[in-house]
């Protein structure tokens, strides 16, 4: 088992590595450091010599690359993109283009993005099952209908119609909770409601139908028609047999799924006003910090990673049959 | 005079349209691809819903034929061409486009949203709301006459549209007739009872709604601003038809740049294995764990400095716009080709081992000859389910994209566009809200039936899901 | 059975906490602890995370609105008198220059200044002045300073500022205002006034060489500048300090009343040396350390910036004197009474606009923040005269406005062969296109009414700026009925056929005229604002192609002069028309020299009289070269004037003393409020509404027990 995990951690390094040059091509192709300078001092009264000496305080000074000035290894170490590179996989994400430390900031945000991101998560997976379990328990009757067609309709409306028209209603226009902001401990809780509420509700449409193709799948086997058969009721058909089975996709697909809640939601974080990651992601896009955008990056992909692995593990856990190899 | 100008999506547009047709073509002579497409079209949903699909394409298709119109010249001089790039749609909604109000005003105003100072024709000043310069500008006194006007205007063209259905009806009874060799009562009679095989009942039910929503809406247009006007005055109506062509070009055209590169690894990747299904596993591996706003943000960027580095190739607004649409395209599917490829790599993993193909390589058939006659044709339902699954949530992404900065152009006209400017209406008192109201009604009518039609062709498609 | 009494719980535990907070009376929606209801605290918002706290480093308005509270620099604008007037902050008086030739003689302030070699000022301080509360003077029992030299272990038990429990204060002395002016030139800050300063503070750019070595040298992580002199400035005694300013520089004045050059204690600079505490986000540019009326108390850029009163502020009093119509409009009532009022104040993060603004119309906010832009689409605006909605006015709130000290403009790319050069031809063209782009109606659509278009680039409340007849544009506008009226478009085609463009097109090819637009339109809006563009250009058939690009890029194009047509705004750093007239100053020219003339305009006259208004003392003789200079201006029409924005201020009627001050950033000293009336207000806006709370509870019972009986004669079918 540890020999595995160990395994699959080594596999993951040539991974970041790639989405470390990647995006590494991406940002310089894009900004050359002097525009970052140039955008961190200010609009007024910037000359090239206060350019010069930004760059050489953040080690921009150097080439891109290849460093032709230098012997031997010295030639690809003396660079940006090797010293950018190393910390990161140290999780030491260097500082942001106004003097923060990255992995600090990180630290502080994960706080509240995983307060919206968890409930959200969790609440949804247990209403999403439930309705689909309705759905399939009245198959083929005017509720399944219904259930369809409205989850089919909840998925075309676009996620920031979910927002607006909650925010619009629910905090201007009925004073219920405030429109937004975040405190910390037991005072979140005001804040929370509406996002996590909307989270979900907009998540329904989607979620409720895959969850009811699913159990229509595991209906449509053998061991179903076989508990009929005994005589079971439908609910405990279902709820028994059907659901226990499941679990293994349901749960498999979720794990992957965890890690990320980390990196929180771009849209609702932002409308929201929740000092989470999300929204630090954002403000770096918009800001073109690209020391901030790269650490996001590489977390984003070493949490996918984590999943990854997280669920190969969670499948041989539910599922005796299946071994690592 | 007109000068035709063919933008790049447009060539795009009518590639992806030719493709179409020759897919049909070839899937008629392919049992596997015929019978479940023929499921399609029996199905009422699906008839339903190509209907009102075919609609939308039809404003696209309209708003996708560009041209320059000639500038007034002097006699003698050469024919010189304006810089704008109009399309037919704007030609055929000229009214729409030319009838630009002072700024805000509701759907069917005749006075503005806001009071303004305006002269009392004794002399003098009052606040008041002004009258609009052509919403209901054709009316004495608007208090009595709007609402009477209005209705008369819409009966009369409830009126042709169920003229122009009736005709639609009979013209379609009459070629069913034709076909099947029956009388052309006989055929009517078919169709209303539901008994044709292809429920064309459902088709012209829908076809006949769709006529009803739109002749009003055309036959007011001319008139009144139906979905009000915007922050300086244009037609939100005009602006919405207009988005449609954006919305369906990132739809498609998408997963038209995607297909090469999904097909291809895909492919190569299950039928080679060793090294370079490695390979491609790591491309695919790596680049799917980096978070998809985040890599579309930076190569977005990326493309916006390209296209500055190179300013002589978009001489337009409309260009710029265009180009950066299609790069938009680009980067969309260069990020989402992994599923598919993950997809066809498993299929055709699967497919590799069957006797005939195992066959085919022990006869000394050439990689490339198996791939094309064997593998691919197998694979098409695959393709075609994606692409039909994704149309809608690439849709839905394009306004969230627009909302983070990375989206369309800003000059563009777009759903996302539009929902983004209507943030900071919402706050105006009182309320902006038909600009929204208009994007959510196009956005939702679009995505609902793409979503309906993506079901219908996965149940056709897929034996294990048909009940 | 299980899906059922799953969704039963689940809107049970959703409503719980309403009925939970339904009891103790506040208001659902409130965003605060309700601890702090009833209290003496302002609350306000900022739109962005502030990046420097600095004084040394900080330029931007919205860090102003914090260093502005915390910091004391030696002069500040006077509160209520327009125009702006200097008055003493931690001085005595407002100090006069004296004038040196080169050989070290006195000169007359008459004398002309070609002559001056260098001014000096001598800036007395009063004393008595003492540092806010902070950890750097904390003294141990011994007399030593506590916290200036941490061991790595006692390092290790700090997070915050907060966590260091003493706290000290000293005297605030004129040696520390010289230590920040030397922190202008330190080697890692990066001072964004550095380059100017250094052309007239005696001796700071030698001295920025000087630090740049003993910094190499030094052996501690901090640099002591006290053990290295500055000629340009110099504390004289403990109250007196001088600084040596090149020739004669009238405007440096203006300067003293910046956070630039506020005091800096060396024992703060000292322990935000120390190894470690960076990392912690503990510095000058996090913690402030001033001798001002307020403290940054509490920091997290993330969510909420508070200010607390500083306990050793004293000695200052509200304003006794203002503009006529400031004692009508109540802001003299509080003449006299010790300064501040509030006691704290709470700036909550609100990036998005409409949260903001709801917040505010909830009660939240108690007043629109420095810069009202998210306000705008509050106010209607008619014949020129801003009003409230009914509603507002029926809640109370107040409007105030004023014209900002700020130009909006396009610029003309005067190097570009189509639209540059300066001949008549090319005068011609700008002219037209400046007649053509209509901005009162920019300002109606765009601006919400906030504005005035403007007739030059010298906004009112300045010198130098005519108003009436004497101030029209005749290039642009006609005088008609007493105001002016903008030419007509038929003349503005008859300017563009002169200029070699009849009907739009080039005379000699035919081919039609283009003009491209330069600007960074991936914000809000833009795109209406790009229609609105061509539809002006359309007017003299001129084609307009508008080029977006992200802001770096935008600069890189004014900076290598490729733009052509491009939106520029400019506020004022101090209220002189020198700072906007060398906007236009040729060697200024953002090829040549990077400066702020980001229209390349390059005329020999223009800069001539330019060199000789700048230093001149305001009177009729420096009147009459500016209004020389317009009128060049205006000819060769560099610029589309565009317009000055207005600034409106939004206020609950809790507040009090709020006056527009565009020059003074500390104005949060002088608000005052009357929370017992704002806690009335809120309750009585907030009422929560409960009938969709109840209606969706009923709705979903409705729609689950249909499929709870179904489920039960299943039940009792299978039974069987």
């Amino acid at each position: 088992m540890i020999a595995y995990i160990l395994r699959r951690a080594l596999y993951a390094l040539p991974i970041l590595l790639g989405v470390n040059v990647i995006t590494f091509v991406l940002f310089f192709m894009v900004n050359t450091p002097d525009d970052m300078a140039r955008m961190n001092l200010g609009v007024k009264h910037v000359t090239q010599e206060a350019i010069d000496k930004w760059k050489a305080e953040r080690g921009y000074d150097k080439p891109l690359l290849y460093n032709a000035a230098r012997q031997g290894a010295r030639k690809l170490t003396d660079t940006i993109f090797f010293d950018k590179s190393v910390g990161m996989f140290a999780f030491d994400f260097g500082r942001a283009d106004d003097g923060r430390d990255i992995a600090r900031e990180i630290r502080h945000r994960m706080g509240p993005s995983l307060a919206i991101a968890l409930p959200v998560f969790a609440v949804g997976l247990a209403v999403n099952i439930t309705f689909a379990l309705v759905m399939v328990f009245f198959r083929a009757s005017y509720l399944d209908f219904v259930g369809v067609v409205l989850c089919v309709a909840m998925m075309s409306i676009s996620g920031l119609f979910y927002i607006i028209a909650g925010q619009y209603l629910v905090s201007k226009l009925w004073h219920l909770v405030p429109i937004s902001g975040f405190a910390d401990g037991l005072d979140a809780f005001k804040f929370l409601v509406l996002p996590v509420a909307i989270g979900v509700v907009s998540g329904i449409g989607a979620g409720a139908r895959w969850y009811r193709t699913l159990f229509l799948e595991e209906m449509s086997r053998d061991y179903v028609r076989t508990a009929r058969a005994k005589g079971l009721s439908e609910a405990a058909v279902l709820f028994r047999h059907v659901l226990q089975n499941a679990l293994i996709p349901i749960l498999t697909g979720a794990v992957v799924v965890i890690p990320l809640l980390f990196m929180g939601s771009l849209i609702t974080e932002s409308f929201f006003g929740i000092p989470g990651l999300g929204s630090y992601t954002i403000d770096a896009i918009n800001a073109q910090d690209f020391a901030v955008v790269r650490a996001m990056v590489f977390l984003g992909s070493f949490l996918y990673i984590v999943g990854l692995v997280l669920t190969d593990i969670s499948y041989t856990l539910v599922d005796p049959r299946i071994r690592l190899e | 005079m007109i000068q035709p100008v063919i933008l790049w999506t447009d060539a795009l547009i009518f590639l992806l349209l030719a493709a179409t047709v020759a897919f049909f073509l070839y899937a008629r002579r392919q049992p596997h691809l015929r019978d479940p497409l023929r499921r399609v079209a029996r199905s009422r949903v699906g008839m339903a819903s190509m209907v009102v699909l075919a609609a939308y394409v039809a404003i696209g298709l309209l708003d996708s034929l560009h041209f320059r119109p000639a500038l007034p010249g002097k006699p003698g001089a050469g024919v010189q061409y304006a810089v704008e790039t109009l399309s037919v749609l704007d030609w055929l909604a000229a009214p729409l486009r030319e009838q630009v109000e002072k700024t805000y005003s509701a759907p069917l105003a005749t006075h503005a949203y806001a009071k303004e100072v305006v002269e009392l024709p004794g002399g003098g000043e009052a606040r008041d709301f002004p009258r609009l310069k052509y919403g209901g500008a054709q009316l004495a006194d608007p208090a009595a006459d709007k609402w009477p006007d209005i209705t008369t205007r819409a009966f009369k063209a409830e009126a042709m549209a169920l003229a122009g259905w009736f005709l639609a009806a009979v013209g379609l009874c009459a070629w069913l007739a034709q076909r099947g060799g029956e009388g052309l009562s006989a055929a009517w009679r078919d169709v209303w009872r539901g008994k044709t095989p292809i429920p064309w009942r459902t088709g012209l039910l829908t076809w006949g709604a769709l006529l009803l929503l739109a002749f009003p809406a055309v036959a007011l247009s001319t008139h009144y601003h139906i979905l009000g006007t915007d922050k300086v005055g244009q037609d939100v109506f005009f602006q919405t038809l207009k988005s449609v062509r954006t919305g369906l070009v990132i739809g498609t055209l998408t997963t038209l740049v995607m297909l090469p590169f999904a097909v291809l690894l895909g492919i190569m990747a299950g039928y080679f294995r060793g090294w370079v299904d490695d390979v491609i596993q790591y491309l695919y591996t790596t680049l799917n764990s980096i978070p998809g706003v985040l890599l579309i943000a930076a190569a977005v960027l990326m493309m916006q400095v390209w296209m500055e580095s190179n300013p002589d190739l978009f001489d337009t607004v409309a260009a710029r716009a265009d180009a950066r649409l299609f790069f938009l395209c680009a980067i969309l599917g260069v990020t989402s080709w992994t599923g598919l490829c993950r997809l066809l790599r498993g299929e055709t993993l699967k497919l590799r081992e069957l006797d005939y193909i195992q066959a085919a390589q022990a006869f000394g058939v050439s990689h490339g000859r198996i791939i094309l006659r064997h593998i691919l044709p197998n694979l098409m339902h695959i393709v075609l389910i994606t692409v039909v699954m994704d149309f809608s949530g690439l849709v839905l992404a394009e306004a969230v994209l627009s909302y983070v900065g990375v989206g369309v152009d800003p000059t563009m006209q777009s759903w996302g566009n539009m929902i983004n400017s209507a943030r900071l209406e919402m706050a105006r008192e009182p309320m902006v809200w038909w600009t929204l109201a208009a994007a959510f009604l196009f956005m939702f009518v679009l995505v609902l039936f793409a979503n309906l039609f993506a079901d219908t062709v996965r149940d056709a498609f897929d034996p294990r899901a048909r009940r | 059975m299980i899906s059922a009494s799953l969704s039963f719980r689940f809107l049970l535990l959703g409503a719980l906490p309403f009925l939970l907070s339904a009891c103790d009376g506040t208001a659902w929606n409130n965003p605060y602890p309700a601890a702090e209801a009833g209290k003496n605290i302002l609350y306000t918002a900022f739109t962005g995370r502030p990046k420097h706290l600095d004084p040394a480093q900080s330029y931007t308005e919205d860090e102003a609105a914090f260093t502005a509270q915390v910091y004391q620099p030696p002069l500040q604008y006077h509160y209520l008198k327009r125009p702006y007037a200097l008055i003493p902050f931690a001085a005595t008086e407002v100090p006069r220059p004296r004038y040196f030739d080169a050989a070290g003689h006195a000169l007359s302030p008459a004398a002309d200044p070609a002559a001056v070699a260098y001014s000096v000022y001598d800036i007395h301080i009063r004393p008595g002045i003492r540092y806010q509360p902070h950890p750097a003077f904390a003294l141990d029992a011994g007399g030593k300073p506590r916290y200036l030299d941490l061991s790595p272990a006692a390092l290790a038990q700090i997070d915050t500022l907060a966590d260091f429990k003493e706290t000290g204060t000293r005297e605030l002395t004129a040696a520390d205002y010289v230590y920040q002016i030397k922190r202008l030139a330190h080697p890692h800050l990066h001072s964004p006034i550095f380059g100017l300063m250094s052309q007239y503070i005696v001796g700071l750019k030698d001295y920025a060489a000087t630090l740049e070595q003993a910094d190499k040298a030094k052996s501690g992580s901090w640099l002591d500048l006290r053990a290295y002199p500055l000629e340009g400035a110099r504390a004289v005694d403990r109250y007196t300090y001088q600084v040596k300013v090149k020739g004669k520089y009238p405007q440096f004045q203006y300067w003293l009343a910046m956070p630039f050059f506020a005091p800096i204690p060396w024992e703060a600079d000292r322990f935000y040396s120390q190894p470690g505490l960076a990392e912690k986000n503990i510095s000058l540019d996090w913690y402030p350390v001033g001798t001002g009326p307020y403290m940054l108390s509490e920091n997290d850029p993330n969510r909420r910036m508070v200010l607390t009163r500083n306990p050793n502020y004293g000695g200052e009093t509200y304003p006794t004197e203002g503009e006529p119509g400031d004692r009508a409009a109540g802001l003299l009532a509080d003449a006299g009474k010790p300064l501040p009022f509030i006691d704290k104040v709470v700036f909550t993060l609100e990036k998005e606009t409409i949260p903001y603004w709801n917040k505010f119309l909830q009660g939240y906010y108690d007043a629109s923040g420095i810069s009202s832009d998210n306000f705008d689409q509050a106010v209607q605006i008619s014949g020129g005269e801003a009003r409230l909605t009914e509603d507002m006015e029926k809640q109370g709130i107040q409007l105030r406005t004023s014209v900002a000290t700020s130009d909006m403009y396009m610029g003309f790319n005067m190097l570009d062969p189509t639209v540059g050069g300066y001949t008549d031809k090319a005068r011609k063209l700008r002219q037209a296109i400046s007649i053509a782009v209509d901005f009162e109606e920019f300002i109606s659509i765009f601006a919400n009414g906030r504005g005035i278009a403007a007739q030059g680039p010298i906004p009112p409340g300045i010198f130098g700026y005519r108003g009436g007849r004497d101030g029209v544009n005749p290039y642009v506008y006609d005088w008609v009925d007493g105001k002016p009226a903008r030419k007509s478009i038929a003349y503005a085609k008859q300017l563009l056929a002169e200029a070699g463009y009849p009907g739009g097109r080039d005379a000699a090819t035919g081919k039609p005229l283009l003009v491209y637009l330069d600007t960074t339109a991936s914000g809000l809006g833009s795109k209406s604002r790009v229609d609105w563009l061509q539809k002006q250009f359309q007017k003299i058939d001129v084609q307009l192609v508008v080029r977006a690009t992200d802001w770096n890029r935008f600069q890189d194009k004014i900076r290598k002069g490729n733009a052509q047509l491009f939106f520029f705004g400019w506020n004022a750093d101090y209220p002189d028309p020198e700072n906007f007239l060398f906007l236009l100053y040729g060697p200024h020219s953002r090829t040549k020299g990077e400066g702020e003339n980001a229209a390349n305009y390059d005329n020999p006259e223009y800069d001539r009289l330019f060199e000789r208004m700048k230093n001149m003392d305001n009177g009729p003789e420096r009147q009459a070269l500016i209004d020389q200079m317009v009128r060049i201006l205006r000819r060769d029409a560099p610029w589309i004037f565009g317009y000055h924005p207005k600034d409106f201020v939004l206020a609950h009627a809790w507040t009090f003393n709020r006056k527009p001050n565009q020059m003074a950033n500390n104005a949060l000293k002088y608000q005052r409020i009357d929370p017992a009336l704002r806690e009335r207000m809120r309750a009585q806006w907030n009422r929560p509404v409960l009938w969709p709370l109840l209606l969706t509870l009923l709705a979903l019972a409705a729609a689950v027990a249909p499929a709870w009986r179904a489920y039960r004669r299943h039940e009792k079918e299978t039974a069987r």
